[in-house]
């Protein structure tokens, strides 16, 4: 299986979109989108391996010609995960408000434009 | 639109989606192969300033000004979220005390591991531009850290030892000393966020310049952030209850108090 890490990301992806869909629960929503997200972060850290390469740390053993794994992706995906947090922190406070408003957090339950 | 549509018609999304991804991944280079571009441009210019960290070189160097904009975003969402969880109406705030059992063994644990993960921490942030880790995951620790005594059954004790206005102004700051490096780059040197101080020597403490001084900033506002975050998520659980009875009207003790205020 010559791409089967890239194929586990869609799945993690494709997981929590199931999930945003098919929730019954907000808070569970707002966890399926981050289950979601994480799958990006598979296809990033994938898309920079290689075989026999280390991490790109320099100095000591691993000089400029020590093939390293793409550093360019492992920042990238660092963003990703301080923006997924951010994202998550505000969509719980949108639920815990949604939950004082309405008394349910059943996405289905909510009156329609305020879900 | 009812939940069977629903699901139709994200068993169709799912399908095309699946099919789009298989036509790109066969199409892509060959997983794990030796073929990187940006990665032989960004070990070069990582080596050109003499960091030892890529990582850290890429995101506070190579691309500083994206990292400001991610920085920006965390702030914007903390601030989103403190605004988002003040008292509403008829709420109002209790005194917390720290009633409720804790184990011995947990207890002692939070003892133990609380000074070792602030060390730690800084630990993390001051060789972020020579070792793995930096700004974002030593802020990230340090704030773990801080969040032990709760753990630790002593809510009271967390309050003291945060001193919430000191984390709101320290989030501010981290992000001003941010973009005053910035300016400084481009006051002192060629651009914006350029590198401008010396960079010594490979995989010495004091080296890849401005890294770890950007490192600090973003430690500072990282830290804060979690911790401001967390204190109004901790509210919400421990110290705001909803006023009892149905009396309307806005509750004149409801309004923000300290913590909340921004």
């Amino acid at each position: 299986m010559n791409h089967y890490a890239y194929f586990v990301s869609v799945g993690v992806m494709l997981l929590g979109v199931a999930g945003i869909a098919t929730s019954r629960n907000l808070v569970h929503t707002v966890v399926c989108l981050s289950v979601a997200q994480s799958g990006t972060y598979v296809l990033l850290i994938a898309v920079g391996f290689q075989y026999g390469g280390v991490a790109p740390i320099f100095g000591g053993q691993v000089g400029s010609r020590t093939p390293v794994v793409d550093p360019v992706v492992q920042a990238l995906t660092l963003t990703d995960i301080v923006v997924s947090a951010a994202v998550t922190s505000m969509l719980l406070a949108l639920v815990i408000q949604i939950a004082k408003r309405h008394r349910a957090i059943d996405p289905d339950r909510l009156g329609r434009l305020e879900g | 639109m009812t939940r069977r549509i629903r699901l139709i018609v994200l068993g169709v999304g799912i399908a095309a989606f699946s099919a789009a991804m298989l036509l790109a991944f066969t199409g892509m280079p060959r997983f794990g192969g030796d073929v990187h571009a940006y990665r032989d441009a960004a070990v070069a210019a990582s080596y050109g300033h003499d960091t030892a960290n890529a990582v850290s070189s890429i995101n506070f160097d190579q691309r500083g000004f994206d990292t400001f904009g991610e920085e920006t975003i965390l702030f914007c969402a903390v601030v989103g979220v403190a605004a988002l969880l003040r008292p509403v109406h008829r709420e109002r705030r209790r005194e917390v005390s720290d009633a409720g059992h804790v184990l011995e063994s947990t207890g002692l644990l939070v003892y133990v591991l609380f000074p070792l993960t602030v060390v730690l921490a800084v630990n993390v942030v001051a060789h972020g531009a020579v070792t793995p880790g930096g700004g974002f995951q030593g802020g990230v620790i340090l704030s773990t850290g801080i969040h032990l005594l709760y753990v630790g059954g002593r809510y009271s004790l967390l309050r003291k030892l945060r001193p919430l206005g000191w984390f709101q102004q320290g989030e501010a700051l981290g992000v001003v000393l941010f973009g005053a490096l910035g300016i400084a780059g481009a006051a002192l040197g060629s651009a914006l966020f350029a590198n401008v101080i010396p960079q010594g020597q490979l995989s010495d403490f004091i080296s890849a310049g401005t890294v770890p001084l950007f490192n600090v900033a973003v430690g500072m506002t990282v830290c804060s952030s979690v911790v401001v975050l967390l204190a109004s998520f901790l509210d919400q659980a421990l110290a705001i209850r909803a006023e009892r009875g149905n009396g309307s009207g806005p509750d004149p003790r409801s309004g923000p108090e300290e913590g909340t205020a921004s």
